[in-house]
Protein backbone atom coordinates (compact mmCIF):
# COMPACT_ATOMS: atom_id res chain seq x y z
CA UNK A 1 0.00 0.00 0.00
CA UNK A 2 1.49 3.29 -1.09
CA UNK A 3 1.09 6.42 0.85
CA UNK A 4 1.30 10.03 -0.09
CA UNK A 5 1.39 13.17 1.91
CA UNK A 6 -1.71 15.28 1.75
CA UNK A 7 -1.68 18.94 2.63
CA UNK A 8 -4.79 20.65 3.89
CA UNK A 9 -5.22 24.33 4.57
CA UNK A 10 -6.00 24.70 8.19
CA UNK A 11 -8.37 27.58 7.76
CA UNK A 12 -10.76 29.23 10.02
CA UNK A 13 -14.22 28.56 8.66
CA UNK A 14 -14.65 31.86 6.93
CA UNK A 15 -11.27 33.31 6.19
CA UNK A 16 -10.64 35.73 3.40
CA UNK A 17 -8.11 38.48 2.90
CA UNK A 18 -9.26 40.77 5.67
CA UNK A 19 -12.38 39.26 7.17
CA UNK A 20 -12.21 36.79 10.00
CA UNK A 21 -15.15 35.08 11.59
CA UNK A 22 -13.97 34.02 14.98
CA UNK A 23 -15.90 31.29 16.70
CA UNK A 24 -13.77 30.24 19.62
CA UNK A 25 -10.84 31.09 21.85
CA UNK A 26 -8.87 28.48 20.01
CA UNK A 27 -9.31 30.28 16.72
CA UNK A 28 -8.43 33.58 18.30
CA UNK A 29 -5.26 32.06 19.72
CA UNK A 30 -4.51 30.54 16.33
CA UNK A 31 -4.54 34.02 14.83
CA UNK A 32 -3.07 36.02 17.68
CA UNK A 33 -0.42 33.51 18.71
CA UNK A 34 2.08 34.19 15.94
CA UNK A 35 1.73 37.91 16.62
CA UNK A 36 1.84 37.79 20.40
CA UNK A 37 4.69 35.30 20.67
CA UNK A 38 7.48 37.44 19.16
CA UNK A 39 6.16 40.53 20.91
CA UNK A 40 6.21 38.72 24.26
CA UNK A 41 9.66 37.31 23.53
CA UNK A 42 11.08 40.75 22.79
CA UNK A 43 9.53 42.21 25.92
CA UNK A 44 10.30 39.41 28.40
CA UNK A 45 13.67 38.09 27.25
CA UNK A 46 15.74 41.10 28.39
CA UNK A 47 14.79 40.34 32.00
CA UNK A 48 16.46 36.91 31.85
CA UNK A 49 19.48 37.65 29.69
CA UNK A 50 22.99 38.37 30.93
CA UNK A 51 24.70 41.68 30.21
CA UNK A 52 26.48 40.35 27.12
CA UNK A 53 23.36 38.90 25.49
CA UNK A 54 21.43 42.03 26.37
CA UNK A 55 23.86 43.92 24.17
CA UNK A 56 23.40 41.32 21.46
CA UNK A 57 19.68 41.84 21.70
CA UNK A 58 20.08 45.58 21.17
CA UNK A 59 22.14 44.77 18.13
CA UNK A 60 19.41 42.40 16.89
CA UNK A 61 16.78 45.10 17.21
CA UNK A 62 18.93 47.70 15.47
CA UNK A 63 19.68 45.41 12.54
CA UNK A 64 16.03 44.36 12.42
CA UNK A 65 15.07 48.03 12.06
CA UNK A 66 17.59 48.47 9.24
CA UNK A 67 16.32 45.31 7.57
CA UNK A 68 12.73 46.55 7.84
CA UNK A 69 13.84 49.85 6.35
CA UNK A 70 15.45 47.91 3.48
CA UNK A 71 12.27 45.89 3.01
CA UNK A 72 10.16 49.06 2.92
CA UNK A 73 12.25 50.37 0.01
CA UNK A 74 12.26 46.98 -1.71
CA UNK A 75 8.48 46.79 -1.52
CA UNK A 76 8.30 50.12 -3.34
CA UNK A 77 10.69 48.88 -6.00
CA UNK A 78 13.90 50.43 -4.73
CA UNK A 79 16.77 48.05 -4.00
CA UNK A 80 19.10 49.83 -1.62
CA UNK A 81 22.69 48.80 -1.01
CA UNK A 82 23.26 51.68 1.34
CA UNK A 83 21.34 51.33 4.58
CA UNK A 84 24.52 52.67 6.18
CA UNK A 85 23.59 56.10 4.81
CA UNK A 86 20.42 56.21 6.93
CA UNK A 87 22.17 54.73 9.96
CA UNK A 88 25.17 57.02 9.71
CA UNK A 89 23.13 60.13 9.09
CA UNK A 90 21.00 59.55 12.20
CA UNK A 91 24.09 58.70 14.21
CA UNK A 92 26.00 61.84 13.21
CA UNK A 93 23.05 64.20 13.67
CA UNK A 94 22.33 63.00 17.20
CA UNK A 95 26.04 62.92 18.04
CA UNK A 96 26.53 66.49 16.85
CA UNK A 97 23.46 67.75 18.68
CA UNK A 98 24.63 66.07 21.88
CA UNK A 99 28.33 66.98 21.80
CA UNK A 100 28.22 70.46 20.26
CA UNK A 101 24.88 71.69 21.59
CA UNK A 102 24.60 69.64 24.77
CA UNK A 103 21.11 68.39 24.07
CA UNK A 104 19.97 65.36 26.09
CA UNK A 105 19.23 62.03 24.35
CA UNK A 106 15.46 62.36 24.61
CA UNK A 107 15.73 65.44 22.39
CA UNK A 108 18.59 64.39 20.11
CA UNK A 109 17.13 61.00 19.20
CA UNK A 110 13.75 62.31 17.96
CA UNK A 111 15.33 65.26 16.14
CA UNK A 112 18.03 63.08 14.57
CA UNK A 113 15.40 60.53 13.53
CA UNK A 114 13.29 63.03 11.62
CA UNK A 115 16.02 65.33 10.29
CA UNK A 116 18.29 62.40 9.47
CA UNK A 117 15.45 60.86 7.49
CA UNK A 118 14.79 64.19 5.79
CA UNK A 119 18.45 64.65 4.87
CA UNK A 120 18.70 61.14 3.38
CA UNK A 121 15.51 61.73 1.42
CA UNK A 122 16.89 64.99 0.03
CA UNK A 123 20.19 63.34 -0.88
CA UNK A 124 18.56 60.41 -2.67
CA UNK A 125 15.65 62.35 -4.16
CA UNK A 126 17.49 63.18 -7.42
CA UNK A 127 18.29 59.52 -8.08
CA UNK A 128 14.73 58.27 -7.53
CA UNK A 129 14.23 58.44 -11.27
CA UNK A 130 16.94 55.85 -11.75
CA UNK A 131 15.66 52.35 -12.02
CA UNK A 132 16.95 48.99 -10.83
CA UNK A 133 20.68 48.55 -10.54
CA UNK A 134 21.47 52.24 -11.12
CA UNK A 135 19.59 53.28 -8.02
CA UNK A 136 21.36 50.51 -6.05
CA UNK A 137 24.77 51.63 -7.23
CA UNK A 138 24.21 55.21 -6.14
CA UNK A 139 22.97 54.14 -2.71
CA UNK A 140 26.07 51.99 -2.30
CA UNK A 141 28.45 54.82 -3.21
CA UNK A 142 27.01 57.70 -1.18
CA UNK A 143 27.88 56.43 2.34
CA UNK A 144 31.37 55.48 1.15
CA UNK A 145 31.74 58.97 -0.25
CA UNK A 146 30.60 60.60 2.99
CA UNK A 147 33.29 58.67 4.90
CA UNK A 148 35.99 60.09 2.63
CA UNK A 149 34.55 63.59 2.92
CA UNK A 150 34.70 63.38 6.71
CA UNK A 151 38.23 62.01 6.51
CA UNK A 152 39.45 64.69 4.12
CA UNK A 153 37.78 67.73 5.65
CA UNK A 154 38.26 66.60 9.27
CA UNK A 155 34.78 67.87 10.14
CA UNK A 156 32.92 66.43 13.14
CA UNK A 157 36.05 64.97 14.67
CA UNK A 158 37.42 63.64 11.39
CA UNK A 159 38.92 60.17 11.69
CA UNK A 160 38.71 60.31 15.49
CA UNK A 161 34.95 60.79 15.48
CA UNK A 162 33.02 62.29 18.34
CA UNK A 163 32.90 60.64 21.73
CA UNK A 164 31.57 61.19 25.21
CA UNK A 165 27.87 61.26 24.35
CA UNK A 166 25.41 61.18 27.18
CA UNK A 167 24.51 57.51 27.75
CA UNK A 168 20.95 56.33 28.22
CA UNK A 169 20.05 55.68 31.88
CA UNK A 170 20.43 51.88 31.83
CA UNK A 171 20.72 48.88 29.58
CA UNK A 172 17.09 47.96 30.23
CA UNK A 173 15.98 51.43 29.11
CA UNK A 174 18.06 50.97 25.99
CA UNK A 175 16.53 47.57 25.24
CA UNK A 176 12.95 48.59 25.86
CA UNK A 177 13.31 51.78 23.85
CA UNK A 178 14.66 49.99 20.80
CA UNK A 179 12.44 46.90 20.98
CA UNK A 180 9.40 49.11 21.60
CA UNK A 181 10.17 51.09 18.47
CA UNK A 182 10.90 47.87 16.58
CA UNK A 183 7.54 46.31 17.47
CA UNK A 184 5.72 49.55 16.68
CA UNK A 185 7.42 49.89 13.31
CA UNK A 186 6.97 46.19 12.50
CA UNK A 187 3.24 46.02 13.16
CA UNK A 188 2.60 49.57 11.97
CA UNK A 189 4.24 49.07 8.59
CA UNK A 190 2.61 45.67 8.13
CA UNK A 191 -0.73 47.39 8.55
CA UNK A 192 0.25 50.32 6.35
CA UNK A 193 1.15 48.06 3.44
CA UNK A 194 -2.27 46.41 3.64
CA UNK A 195 -4.05 49.73 3.08
CA UNK A 196 -4.86 51.23 -0.32
CA UNK A 197 -1.84 53.48 0.15
CA UNK A 198 0.38 50.42 0.56
CA UNK A 199 -1.18 48.91 -2.52
CA UNK A 200 -0.09 51.93 -4.55
CA UNK A 201 3.47 51.57 -3.23
CA UNK A 202 3.58 47.89 -4.15
CA UNK A 203 2.05 48.77 -7.51
CA UNK A 204 5.04 51.00 -8.23
CA UNK A 205 7.33 48.01 -7.68
CA UNK A 206 5.34 45.68 -9.93
CA UNK A 207 4.47 48.01 -12.78
CA UNK A 208 5.30 51.68 -12.43
CA UNK A 209 3.90 52.61 -15.85
CA UNK A 210 0.53 51.29 -14.85
CA UNK A 211 0.57 53.42 -11.68
CA UNK A 212 1.62 56.51 -13.66
CA UNK A 213 -1.18 55.74 -16.06
CA UNK A 214 -3.58 55.93 -13.12
CA UNK A 215 -2.67 59.60 -12.79
CA UNK A 216 -0.46 59.03 -9.76
CA UNK A 217 2.91 60.75 -9.44
CA UNK A 218 5.14 57.78 -8.67
CA UNK A 219 8.12 59.96 -7.72
CA UNK A 220 6.14 61.63 -4.98
CA UNK A 221 5.06 58.26 -3.58
CA UNK A 222 8.60 56.90 -3.87
CA UNK A 223 9.82 59.96 -1.98
CA UNK A 224 7.34 59.24 0.79
CA UNK A 225 8.42 55.59 1.01
CA UNK A 226 12.04 56.72 1.04
CA UNK A 227 11.30 59.11 3.88
CA UNK A 228 9.61 56.38 5.93
CA UNK A 229 12.49 53.98 5.33
CA UNK A 230 15.27 56.48 5.99
CA UNK A 231 13.58 57.73 9.16
CA UNK A 232 13.57 54.18 10.53
CA UNK A 233 17.24 53.77 9.66
CA UNK A 234 18.10 57.17 11.12
CA UNK A 235 16.43 56.22 14.39
CA UNK A 236 18.61 53.12 14.61
CA UNK A 237 21.71 55.26 14.10
CA UNK A 238 20.66 58.01 16.50
CA UNK A 239 19.92 55.41 19.16
CA UNK A 240 23.20 53.55 18.72
CA UNK A 241 25.20 56.77 19.08
CA UNK A 242 23.98 57.04 22.66
CA UNK A 243 24.55 53.33 23.33
CA UNK A 244 28.14 53.37 22.07
CA UNK A 245 28.67 56.93 23.34
CA UNK A 246 30.63 57.40 20.15
CA UNK A 247 30.05 58.33 16.56
CA UNK A 248 32.64 58.13 13.83
CA UNK A 249 33.37 56.94 10.33
CA UNK A 250 32.48 53.27 11.05
CA UNK A 251 28.76 54.22 11.11
CA UNK A 252 28.92 54.50 7.33
CA UNK A 253 30.62 51.09 7.05
CA UNK A 254 29.48 48.46 4.62
CA UNK A 255 28.33 46.18 7.48
CA UNK A 256 25.31 48.37 8.06
CA UNK A 257 24.36 48.05 4.39
CA UNK A 258 25.00 44.36 3.81
CA UNK A 259 23.83 42.65 7.00
CA UNK A 260 20.30 44.19 6.90
CA UNK A 261 19.92 43.14 3.30
CA UNK A 262 21.12 39.62 4.15
CA UNK A 263 18.63 39.51 7.02
CA UNK A 264 15.78 40.51 4.72
CA UNK A 265 16.81 37.91 2.16
CA UNK A 266 17.14 35.05 4.68
CA UNK A 267 13.87 35.92 6.39
CA UNK A 268 12.08 36.80 3.18
CA UNK A 269 11.14 40.21 1.85
CA UNK A 270 7.73 41.75 1.56
CA UNK A 271 6.47 41.05 5.05
CA UNK A 272 8.74 43.03 7.43
CA UNK A 273 8.35 40.04 9.76
CA UNK A 274 10.76 38.15 7.53
CA UNK A 275 13.32 40.92 7.81
CA UNK A 276 12.97 40.89 11.60
CA UNK A 277 13.28 37.10 11.74
CA UNK A 278 16.38 37.30 9.57
CA UNK A 279 18.01 39.73 11.99
CA UNK A 280 17.02 37.51 14.94
CA UNK A 281 18.86 34.62 13.28
CA UNK A 282 21.86 36.34 11.70
CA UNK A 283 22.98 38.76 14.39
CA UNK A 284 23.30 36.26 17.29
CA UNK A 285 24.86 33.77 14.90
CA UNK A 286 27.43 36.30 13.86
CA UNK A 287 28.12 36.93 17.57
CA UNK A 288 28.39 33.22 18.37
CA UNK A 289 30.80 32.71 15.50
CA UNK A 290 33.07 35.50 16.68
CA UNK A 291 35.29 32.85 18.35
CA UNK A 292 36.36 31.20 15.14
CA UNK A 293 37.90 34.35 13.75
CA UNK A 294 38.24 34.67 9.99
CA UNK A 295 36.30 31.48 9.37
CA UNK A 296 33.25 33.39 10.59
CA UNK A 297 32.90 35.02 7.20
CA UNK A 298 33.07 31.62 5.52
CA UNK A 299 30.36 30.17 7.76
CA UNK A 300 28.35 33.26 7.22
CA UNK A 301 28.62 33.03 3.45
CA UNK A 302 27.76 29.32 3.47
CA UNK A 303 24.73 30.00 5.59
CA UNK A 304 23.49 32.65 3.16
CA UNK A 305 23.99 30.41 0.14
CA UNK A 306 22.22 27.48 1.81
CA UNK A 307 19.27 29.65 2.72
CA UNK A 308 18.85 31.36 -0.60
CA UNK A 309 19.00 28.02 -2.40
CA UNK A 310 16.93 25.92 0.02
CA UNK A 311 14.29 28.46 1.03
CA UNK A 312 14.22 31.04 -1.76
CA UNK A 313 10.84 32.36 -0.65
CA UNK A 314 12.40 33.32 2.68
CA UNK A 315 12.13 31.65 6.04
CA UNK A 316 9.12 33.62 7.22
CA UNK A 317 6.94 32.80 4.24
CA UNK A 318 7.92 29.15 4.61
CA UNK A 319 6.98 29.04 8.29
CA UNK A 320 3.76 30.95 7.63
CA UNK A 321 2.74 28.52 4.92
CA UNK A 322 3.46 25.53 7.14
CA UNK A 323 1.56 27.11 10.02
CA UNK A 324 -1.58 27.35 7.92
CA UNK A 325 -1.29 23.82 6.64
CA UNK A 326 -1.80 20.39 8.12
CA UNK A 327 -0.08 17.40 6.69
CA UNK A 328 -1.16 13.82 6.93
CA UNK A 329 -0.33 10.57 5.24
CA UNK A 330 -3.15 9.10 3.19
CA UNK A 331 -3.23 5.74 1.51
CA UNK A 332 -3.60 5.63 -2.22
CA UNK A 333 -4.74 2.77 -4.34
CA UNK A 334 -2.46 0.85 -6.69
CA UNK B 1 -10.36 68.74 -28.51
CA UNK B 2 -7.06 67.05 -29.34
CA UNK B 3 -4.69 68.49 -31.90
CA UNK B 4 -1.47 66.86 -32.97
CA UNK B 5 0.67 69.33 -34.89
CA UNK B 6 3.43 67.95 -37.10
CA UNK B 7 4.73 65.59 -34.42
CA UNK B 8 7.79 63.42 -35.06
CA UNK B 9 9.40 60.81 -32.89
CA UNK B 10 12.74 59.47 -34.01
CA UNK B 11 14.22 56.35 -32.40
CA UNK B 12 17.84 56.18 -33.44
CA UNK B 13 17.56 56.56 -37.21
CA UNK B 14 13.99 55.40 -37.59
CA UNK B 15 11.13 57.87 -37.54
CA UNK B 16 8.42 55.95 -35.69
CA UNK B 17 6.09 58.91 -36.14
CA UNK B 18 6.91 61.27 -38.99
CA UNK B 19 5.54 64.84 -39.08
CA UNK B 20 2.08 63.61 -38.22
CA UNK B 21 -0.80 66.02 -37.81
CA UNK B 22 -4.33 65.16 -36.89
CA UNK B 23 -7.29 66.43 -34.97
CA UNK B 24 -9.94 64.76 -32.87
CA UNK B 25 -13.14 66.67 -32.19
CA UNK B 26 -15.09 66.46 -28.99
CA UNK B 27 -17.51 63.54 -28.88
CA UNK B 28 -15.97 61.74 -31.84
CA UNK B 29 -14.99 58.10 -32.01
CA UNK B 30 -11.89 57.90 -34.17
CA UNK B 31 -10.34 54.62 -35.22
CA UNK B 32 -6.65 54.46 -36.02
CA UNK B 33 -5.50 51.54 -38.13
CA UNK B 34 -2.35 50.61 -39.95
CA UNK B 35 0.04 47.71 -40.49
CA UNK B 36 2.36 46.54 -37.69
CA UNK B 37 5.08 49.04 -36.91
CA UNK B 38 3.23 51.93 -38.51
CA UNK B 39 3.52 54.05 -35.37
CA UNK B 40 0.08 53.64 -33.82
CA UNK B 41 1.22 52.77 -30.33
CA UNK B 42 4.00 55.36 -30.48
CA UNK B 43 1.33 57.95 -31.25
CA UNK B 44 -0.65 56.84 -28.18
CA UNK B 45 2.51 57.02 -26.06
CA UNK B 46 3.15 60.54 -27.35
CA UNK B 47 -0.37 61.76 -26.60
CA UNK B 48 -0.38 60.22 -23.12
CA UNK B 49 3.05 61.70 -22.42
CA UNK B 50 4.95 58.48 -21.81
CA UNK B 51 7.41 59.49 -24.49
CA UNK B 52 8.25 62.99 -25.65
CA UNK B 53 8.25 63.94 -29.32
CA UNK B 54 11.44 64.87 -31.15
CA UNK B 55 9.55 67.79 -32.67
CA UNK B 56 6.02 69.12 -32.99
CA UNK B 57 3.27 70.03 -30.53
CA UNK B 58 0.31 68.31 -28.95
CA UNK B 59 -2.61 70.45 -27.82
CA UNK B 60 -5.45 69.29 -25.60
CA UNK B 61 -8.39 71.68 -25.24
CA UNK B 62 -6.10 74.41 -26.53
CA UNK B 63 -3.45 73.68 -23.90
CA UNK B 64 0.03 72.57 -24.88
CA UNK B 65 0.65 69.17 -23.28
CA UNK B 66 3.73 68.25 -25.31
CA UNK B 67 6.01 68.32 -22.28
CA UNK B 68 3.52 67.60 -19.51
CA UNK B 69 4.27 64.65 -17.21
CA UNK B 70 2.11 61.60 -17.96
CA UNK B 71 0.38 61.54 -14.57
CA UNK B 72 -0.63 65.17 -15.05
CA UNK B 73 -2.05 64.39 -18.48
CA UNK B 74 -4.23 61.75 -16.83
CA UNK B 75 -5.27 64.40 -14.33
CA UNK B 76 -6.39 66.61 -17.22
CA UNK B 77 -8.75 63.92 -18.43
CA UNK B 78 -6.91 61.76 -20.94
CA UNK B 79 -6.65 58.12 -20.03
CA UNK B 80 -5.44 55.19 -22.06
CA UNK B 81 -5.23 51.43 -21.96
CA UNK B 82 -2.13 49.42 -22.73
CA UNK B 83 -1.94 46.95 -25.58
CA UNK B 84 0.11 44.57 -23.44
CA UNK B 85 -1.82 44.12 -20.22
CA UNK B 86 0.34 43.62 -17.14
CA UNK B 87 -1.98 43.51 -14.15
CA UNK B 88 -0.90 42.78 -10.60
CA UNK B 89 -1.15 39.05 -11.00
CA UNK B 90 -1.39 37.95 -7.36
CA UNK B 91 -4.05 40.50 -6.49
CA UNK B 92 -7.74 39.81 -7.02
CA UNK B 93 -9.09 41.59 -10.10
CA UNK B 94 -11.04 44.16 -8.09
CA UNK B 95 -7.95 45.07 -6.06
CA UNK B 96 -6.31 46.01 -9.37
CA UNK B 97 -8.87 48.79 -9.58
CA UNK B 98 -7.77 50.37 -6.30
CA UNK B 99 -4.74 52.13 -7.78
CA UNK B 100 -6.65 54.15 -10.40
CA UNK B 101 -9.32 54.84 -7.79
CA UNK B 102 -6.56 56.22 -5.54
CA UNK B 103 -5.74 58.79 -8.20
CA UNK B 104 -5.91 62.49 -7.23
CA UNK B 105 -8.27 63.03 -10.18
CA UNK B 106 -10.81 60.58 -8.83
CA UNK B 107 -10.62 62.11 -5.39
CA UNK B 108 -11.08 65.59 -6.83
CA UNK B 109 -14.09 64.62 -8.91
CA UNK B 110 -15.66 62.89 -5.94
CA UNK B 111 -15.32 66.09 -3.93
CA UNK B 112 -12.45 65.34 -1.60
CA UNK B 113 -13.31 62.21 0.31
CA UNK B 114 -13.72 58.89 -1.32
CA UNK B 115 -15.81 56.18 0.27
CA UNK B 116 -15.28 52.47 -0.10
CA UNK B 117 -12.98 51.94 -3.07
CA UNK B 118 -13.68 48.21 -3.08
CA UNK B 119 -17.38 48.76 -3.70
CA UNK B 120 -16.73 51.24 -6.51
CA UNK B 121 -14.23 48.81 -8.02
CA UNK B 122 -16.78 46.00 -8.08
CA UNK B 123 -19.41 48.26 -9.69
CA UNK B 124 -17.02 49.34 -12.44
CA UNK B 125 -15.99 45.78 -13.14
CA UNK B 126 -19.60 44.71 -13.41
CA UNK B 127 -20.10 47.44 -15.99
CA UNK B 128 -17.44 45.96 -18.27
CA UNK B 129 -18.82 42.47 -17.92
CA UNK B 130 -17.40 40.84 -14.80
CA UNK B 131 -20.45 38.86 -13.80
CA UNK B 132 -21.04 39.61 -10.15
CA UNK B 133 -22.53 36.28 -9.17
CA UNK B 134 -19.69 34.33 -10.80
CA UNK B 135 -17.14 35.93 -8.46
CA UNK B 136 -14.68 36.55 -11.30
CA UNK B 137 -13.77 39.87 -9.75
CA UNK B 138 -12.41 38.11 -6.66
CA UNK B 139 -10.09 35.78 -8.53
CA UNK B 140 -6.41 36.65 -8.76
CA UNK B 141 -5.79 38.59 -11.97
CA UNK B 142 -3.13 36.05 -12.93
CA UNK B 143 -5.75 33.32 -13.29
CA UNK B 144 -8.06 35.27 -15.60
CA UNK B 145 -8.24 34.71 -19.35
CA UNK B 146 -7.05 37.42 -21.72
CA UNK B 147 -10.55 38.67 -22.47
CA UNK B 148 -11.15 39.52 -18.83
CA UNK B 149 -7.74 41.14 -18.46
CA UNK B 150 -8.49 43.40 -21.42
CA UNK B 151 -11.79 44.40 -19.86
CA UNK B 152 -10.05 44.97 -16.52
CA UNK B 153 -7.72 47.32 -18.41
CA UNK B 154 -10.77 49.13 -19.83
CA UNK B 155 -12.36 49.40 -16.38
CA UNK B 156 -9.14 50.87 -14.98
CA UNK B 157 -9.22 53.58 -17.65
CA UNK B 158 -12.92 54.30 -17.12
CA UNK B 159 -12.35 54.56 -13.36
CA UNK B 160 -10.45 57.80 -14.04
CA UNK B 161 -13.55 59.44 -15.60
CA UNK B 162 -11.64 60.60 -18.68
CA UNK B 163 -12.88 63.10 -21.25
CA UNK B 164 -10.67 61.50 -23.88
CA UNK B 165 -10.25 57.74 -23.77
CA UNK B 166 -7.58 56.04 -25.85
CA UNK B 167 -7.97 52.29 -26.31
CA UNK B 168 -4.87 50.58 -27.65
CA UNK B 169 -5.93 47.32 -29.31
CA UNK B 170 -8.61 46.61 -26.76
CA UNK B 171 -10.26 43.93 -28.88
CA UNK B 172 -7.18 41.83 -29.59
CA UNK B 173 -7.25 38.65 -27.54
CA UNK B 174 -11.00 38.89 -27.04
CA UNK B 175 -13.50 36.39 -28.35
CA UNK B 176 -16.33 37.53 -30.61
CA UNK B 177 -18.75 37.24 -27.71
CA UNK B 178 -16.50 39.32 -25.51
CA UNK B 179 -16.18 42.02 -28.15
CA UNK B 180 -19.95 42.01 -28.50
CA UNK B 181 -20.28 42.54 -24.77
CA UNK B 182 -17.80 45.42 -24.72
CA UNK B 183 -19.23 47.34 -27.68
CA UNK B 184 -22.28 48.50 -25.67
CA UNK B 185 -19.94 49.74 -22.95
CA UNK B 186 -18.11 51.87 -25.51
CA UNK B 187 -21.38 53.09 -26.95
CA UNK B 188 -22.56 54.07 -23.51
CA UNK B 189 -19.38 56.10 -23.01
CA UNK B 190 -20.09 57.95 -26.25
CA UNK B 191 -23.63 58.71 -25.10
CA UNK B 192 -22.05 60.24 -22.02
CA UNK B 193 -20.16 62.57 -24.38
CA UNK B 194 -16.70 61.01 -24.11
CA UNK B 195 -14.25 61.32 -26.95
CA UNK B 196 -12.68 58.02 -27.89
CA UNK B 197 -9.66 57.01 -29.96
CA UNK B 198 -9.39 53.33 -30.78
CA UNK B 199 -6.33 51.62 -32.20
CA UNK B 200 -7.55 48.37 -33.71
CA UNK B 201 -6.64 45.45 -35.90
CA UNK B 202 -10.15 44.04 -35.76
CA UNK B 203 -11.40 46.22 -38.60
CA UNK B 204 -14.89 44.81 -38.96
CA UNK B 205 -15.83 45.51 -35.37
CA UNK B 206 -14.12 48.90 -35.47
CA UNK B 207 -15.83 50.11 -38.65
CA UNK B 208 -19.20 49.38 -37.11
CA UNK B 209 -18.72 51.89 -34.31
CA UNK B 210 -16.18 54.45 -35.54
CA UNK B 211 -17.17 57.86 -36.96
CA UNK B 212 -13.91 58.29 -38.73
CA UNK B 213 -10.87 56.20 -39.58
CA UNK B 214 -7.27 57.33 -39.79
CA UNK B 215 -4.72 55.10 -41.48
CA UNK B 216 -1.04 55.23 -40.55
CA UNK B 217 1.88 53.77 -42.43
CA UNK B 218 5.57 54.32 -41.68
CA UNK B 219 4.63 56.92 -39.11
CA UNK B 220 2.63 59.03 -41.53
CA UNK B 221 -1.07 59.53 -42.01
CA UNK B 222 -2.02 58.14 -45.40
CA UNK B 223 -5.79 58.40 -45.19
CA UNK B 224 -8.45 60.03 -43.05
CA UNK B 225 -12.20 59.81 -43.49
CA UNK B 226 -15.22 57.55 -43.34
CA UNK B 227 -14.46 53.84 -43.16
CA UNK B 228 -15.74 52.94 -46.62
CA UNK B 229 -13.89 55.65 -48.50
CA UNK B 230 -10.66 55.10 -46.58
CA UNK B 231 -10.56 51.46 -47.54
CA UNK B 232 -11.02 52.38 -51.19
CA UNK B 233 -7.88 54.49 -51.20
CA UNK B 234 -5.07 53.02 -53.28
CA UNK B 235 -2.42 53.93 -50.78
CA UNK B 236 -4.25 52.08 -48.00
CA UNK B 237 -4.63 49.01 -50.13
CA UNK B 238 -0.96 49.16 -50.94
CA UNK B 239 -0.03 49.50 -47.26
CA UNK B 240 -2.10 46.50 -46.30
CA UNK B 241 -1.55 44.22 -49.25
CA UNK B 242 1.89 45.35 -50.37
CA UNK B 243 2.65 46.89 -53.74
CA UNK B 244 3.72 45.14 -56.87
CA UNK B 245 6.85 46.90 -57.92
Amino acid sequence: MKKRRERIDRGIKARSEDVYALASWREMLYLAGPRLLPAAAFLLLPLFLGAYWQKVMISVAVFALLAISWDMLAQTGMISLGQALFFGMGAYVSGILNVYFGMPPWITIPIATVSGGLLCTLILRPVLRLRGIYFSMVTLIIPLMLVRIIEATKIFGGTEGLSGMTPLPSTLVEIYLVTGVLLGVLFGLRRLMETDYGLVLKGIRDNDRSVTNAGINIYWFKTQALFIASTIGAFAGAFMTHVYMFVGMPVFALDYSILPMAAAVVGGGGTFAGATLGAVILVPMSEALRGIGGLRIVMYGLFLVVFTVAVPEGLFDYIQRKYHQMERWVEIDQ
Amino acid sequence: MLRVESVSKIFGRVAAVDRLSCEVRSGELVGIIGPNGSGKTTLVNLISGFIKPTSGRILYNGQDITHTAPHKIVGMGISRTFQMVRPFYQLPAYKNMIIPLYSPRVRELAGGRYGDRNAVALDLLEEVGFERDANVAYKPAGTLPQGYLKRLELAKAIALSPQLLILDELFSGMSLAEVASVVPVIEKLRMAGKTIIMIEHRLKELFRIADRIMVLNYGRKIADGAAAEVMESDEVKKAYLGSEE
